[in-house]
């Protein structure tokens, strides 16, 4: 995309933006019931679009996709009139008598970055909260998804107003241009590398970003769980999610030495039961996205310390872009695959001998996205709590927070910057004013100069909030 | 310049080895645990609060020292607003620290749900030099009361105060995790290329893109509370007392607070044709009753600024639109309260923030197309309007966008804790003050539990139409549905 056509898009937001088009509350609303709309009458188009980009199963594509979107229109929709009302705060003893409230506004122009995973929710998601918001937009679908970025090039405009939201697609060269305008609002999805080109770029221009990245999200097993549901739900977590491809998928079990091979004998059984004896069949199990990913997972196994310790799985098909579900006990922690994450259907056990020494494990490495913990055991779970940081905890399950609207969704240190979902969506692509209102009423001599003494003891008494010294200062103490 | 160390054992030499091993040390002050506790905060936020009050001659003097601040602008300004805030902070420590319940829908049940706000860890302190304490110690509260480890690096532009910052400091806080560390920009530069986890800078936009860029780097989440052009809209206001008042707050917001120097004060003025003549007189009058002894004003920070300021006034046109005021004295670094009228738009003075005590007063034919001139330009850290008209107050707030919007008043927003202080735009992003500080240094943490007792099988592989019908019952949290489809009585009706 050429520079004239980037700035073009752009200036045409933001006259739209500027004519008031974005704020009014009725069009918010029939932008949402727009989107709402699509993702009704076109499930068939977005399921076959995850399918082609993807090979995910219809029930995924339902589950994690369509109705996670569907249901957060829903919910903007239903609270968007409480979102956007101000807030009344109390004003402050210092300043009596004053009123004070918190007024919200939109940014303007934002552009939002999304990825290829989950292409179809994790670009809905951001747009319904920057449209609940009241700002103009555009989005630059991931091109590794290319059917989804070709339904939302295709219907984005049939649903919507085309005046104030946008789709641009394209890869490096287009996101580079794009990234050289000047937003009110950067919202990124994807990972760490390229975040930090998204900040850069942001920087040249002060505006705000929220970076949703990703990280090695852990699993802690304890001996005290309930096993078969405990591994049914990492299991579903794992490779339940896009065949692990997913940011908040479970990236490596820590257990105790003397739970280990139980916990292994779990995940295995419970893997046959999912998806069969030979899982590169089964139809329940994404594909790996393209070959590039494939030959990164491929590579993670290439190492010979990392190989012998396959316990599970370690089937490959080049010509499918499909790896079973596999898994790894005791491979060195220095090896890639502990050292990246993984984003695919490989999955290591560390041992420890103590639960406890996992938290320093944990902490050892970037805050991961997600964090998860399977106990009984309060005292535990309070410890994980108070000394794992991470975007999120779950305990006793994984990966579910995602779809809770009430919860923020982000990371922390390296798993990025910023949270959405719910009414934080509605806060991200928001600016909080402040409005105080005085009257002329009361006015204190002691604000201003020529300065003397009693002045001083005026207001050093009047920031102590003493009542006393408001009731001289209003009595015009002292006289100059 | 030489770059001294905060530490207590003795002025030394600190190159970016000695620089690193004091971050070294905050780092690990941090992962102890020890700043996470409640009573290490409150310990350090009492430790302030005593360093505020038995070093407030000391403070009073460093600030008269770098920028000539009376005394009593100096308690005003900054360090009783500090006390102020750190007397709200340990109020509300205990309330901010606790972990906030959430209510969730039935069909998360049986999930429980809080968010629990945790530290980021070790973060970064960049103040400026026209508030060098207030807006050193603001973002540190907040940083403190979060349970962090902080490192401060104060202006060098306010030398006294970074001097007395850097020896007082350690003095009354937990040195090993509360640092300062003085130096100009390869200091700063140094700083900046550790790796941190929140950087707050107070100061111009150039150097807030610096920063930026830096934190990038990293994936360091940033705080950039820069500054503006901020007008003040002076509508016609009835009663001549009003005027007055309204007059003197002016005033006070323009030359009363650091000879114009501060990133909230009034940059210019709107106001229509008619009344300006009026205004112009009244402003003179306010001048001659608050300011006549110039030792109740501020000095300009250094003589860097004041041929800046020197120099916007020497242009032809500008010189020409001067109404009052205008003579500087270079010796003293002093340069009197300046009005303007409808100076060039083009010029420096109405194109970059002017951050000193020349006032333009610029006259549109109708009050109500301030409005338009504001929004022509980058988005200001506030805006002020003295107005009794309902209807223009509301076009102001809905129509125009700045950090935040004051009515009748100047600088008020400064010690309100309860709306958030930052900038939007241009004027910055991120948010303080009051719980807002807390918020700005934590992470708020989602934490979600489950129990083992209800299992929903249709979560599970291998899929098949019937786990999906259930599954779109439970989405549209339509229980009676669910029920029906699970015992086969019922088929999801997909348009319903």
């Amino acid at each position: 995309m050429e520079k004239i056509k980037a700035e073009a898009v752009v200036e045409d937001l933001r006259a739209s933006f500027k004519a008031g088009k974005t704020k009014a509350y009725e069009w918010r609303v029939s932008q949402l019931e727009g989107i709402a709309r699509m993702i009704m009458e076109r499930e068939t188009e977005i399921m076959e679009a995850l399918q082609s980009d993807l090979g995910k199963p219809n029930m995924e594509a339902y589950l994690h996709e369509i109705s996670l979107s569907k249901s957060a229109c829903l919910f903007a929709l239903k609270q968007l009139k409480e979102w956007m009302k101000p807030e009344k705060v109390p004003a402050v003893i210092t300043n009596f008598p004053s009123s004070a409230k918190i007024v919200v506004e939109p940014l303007g122009v934002v552009l939002i970055i999304s990825t290829w995973n989950y292409p179809f929710s994790l670009s809905i998601d951001p747009v319904i909260g920057a449209i609940a918001a009241g700002n103009a937009l555009v989005l630059k679908p991931s091109e590794i998804a290319p059917a989804t970025s070709a339904f939302f090039a295709k219907y984005l405009p049939e649903y919507m107003d085309n005046s104030c939201i946008k789709v641009v697609e394209g890869a490096i060269a287009e996101t580079t241009t794009l990234l050289e305008q000047k937003w009110d609002k950067i919202f990124y999805t994807g990972n760490g590398r390229v975040g930090r080109i998204v900040m850069a770029a942001a920087a040249k221009h002060l505006t705000p970003v929220a970076l949703e990245l990703g990280g090695k999200s852990p699993v802690v097993v304890d001996s005290d769980v309930n096993l078969k549901v405990a591994a049914k739900r990492i299991v579903v977590g794992k490779w339940g999610c896009n065949n692990g491809q997913a940011c908040i998928a479970p990236d490596y079990i820590i257990t105790t030495k003397s739970f280990a091979s139980t916990l292994v004998e779990a995940l295995k059984t419970t893997l046959e039961r999912f998806y069969g004896k030979d899982p590169l069949k089964s139809a329940d199990l994404s594909r790996i996205v393209n070959s590039n990913h494939f030959k990164r997972l491929t590579n993670l196994l290439d190492d010979e310390n990392v190989s012998s310790k396959i316990l599970y799985g370690g089937m490959q098909d080049e010509k499918q872009l499909k790896i079973a579900p596999t898994l790894l006990l005791d491979v060195p922690h220095d090896s890639l695959v502990m050292k990246e994450e993984i984003f695919g259907p490989l999955l290591p056990i560390i041992m420890v001998e103590k639960l406890e020494d996992s938290f320093d494990f944990i902490n050892s490495m970037p805050k991961p996205l997600a964090a998860y913990l399977f106990t009984n055991n309060k005292k535990l779970e309070k410890y994980f709590i108070r000394n794992v940081s991470a975007g999120g905890i779950l305990i006793n399950d994984v990966a579910l927070h995602i779809s809770n609207p009430h919860l923020p969704f982000g990371g922390v240190g390296d798993s990025g910057i910023g949270a959405y979902h719910g009414k934080f969506s509605f806060d991200a692509f928001s600016h909080k004013k402040g409005v105080l209102s005085r009257g002329y009423a009361a006015d204190i001599p002691a604000r201003y100069p020529p300065y003397t003494p009693q002045k001083q003891w005026v207001l050093r008494h009047l920031i102590d909030g003493s009542w006393w010294a408001i009731l001289l200062a209003l009595l015009g103490f002292p006289r100059d | 310049m030489a770059l001294i160390t905060g530490k207590k054992c003795g002025d030394e030499e600190m190159g970016a080895l000695g620089l690193e091993s004091e971050v070294a040390e905050a780092r690990t002050a941090f992962d102890s645990g020890k700043t996470k506790g409640f009573e290490w905060r409150k310990s350090q936020l009492k430790a302030l609060l005593r360093l505020l009050q038995e070093k407030e001659d000391d403070m009073l003097k460093v600030l008269k020292e770098d920028l000539g601040k009376h005394r009593v602008e100096a308690f005003r300004d900054e360090v009783g607003a500090v006390a102020k805030s750190v007397d709200n902070a340990l109020l509300n420590l205990k309330k901010w620290m606790a972990p906030e319940k959430l209510s969730l829908p039935l069909a998360a049940i049986p999930t429980v749900a809080e968010i629990v706000p945790e530290p980021l860890g070790v973060v970064l302190v960049i103040s400026s030099w026209n508030f060098p304490i207030g807006l050193s110690l603001e973002p540190l509260i907040g940083a403190i009361a979060a349970g962090n480890a902080a490192v401060l690096k104060p202006s060098e532009l306010a030398p006294a105060t970074s001097e007395f910052l850097a020896d007082a400091v350690p003095k009354y806080l937990d040195c090993e995790a509360i640092k300062v560390i003085q130096g100009g920009p390869q200091v700063a530069e140094q700083l900046l290329e550790l790796k941190w986890d929140k950087i707050f800078f107070t100061g111009s936009a150039r150097v807030g893109r610096i920063v930026m860029t830096a934190a990038a780097k990293h994936l360091t989440p940033v705080t950039l509370e820069l500054g503006g052009k901020c007008p003040a809209i002076f509508d016609s206001l009835k009663s001549s007392r009003d005027k007055k008042v309204a007059v003197g707050r002016v005033a006070g917001a323009k030359w009363g607070s650091c000879l114009g120097q501060a990133c909230i004060g009034v940059d210019y003025l709107l106001v229509n044709d008619e009344y300006a003549p009026t205004l112009i007189e009244l402003l003179k009058g306010v001048i001659k009753e608050f300011f006549s002894n110039s030792e109740h004003l501020a000095r300009i920070v250094n003589k860097h600024h004041f041929q800046r300021l020197c120099n916007i006034l020497q242009d032809e046109l500008v010189a020409a639109s001067v109404v009052h005021g205008g003579s500087v004295n270079a010796e003293e670094l002093f340069i009197e309260p300046t009005i303007l009228l409808n100076p060039p738009l083009d010029k420096e003075i109405m194109t970059e923030e002017i951050f000193g005590p020349l006032l333009p007063i610029i006259t549109l034919k109708k009050i109500e197309d301030s409005i338009e001139f504001i929004r022509a330009r980058p988005k200001p850290l506030v805006i002020y309007a003295f107005t009794h008209d309902e209807k223009f107050k509301r076009r102001i707030v809905e129509d125009t966008s700045s950090g935040c919007v004051i009515f009748n008043d100047t600088l008020i927003q400064y010690v309100c804790d309860t709306i958030p202080f930052g900038g939007v735009g241009q004027s910055g992003f991120g948010q303080y003050h009051g719980k807002f500080s807390f918020d700005n240094f934590s992470n708020r943490k989602p934490v979600g539990r489950r129990s083992f007792l209800i299992e929903f099988s249709f979560r599970y592989p291998p899929w098949n139409e019937k786990k999906l019908q259930l599954l779109r019952h439970i989405y549209r949290f339509d229980y009676i549905g669910f029920v029906l489809c699970f015992l086969g009585l019922k088929r999801y009706s997909y348009r319903s």
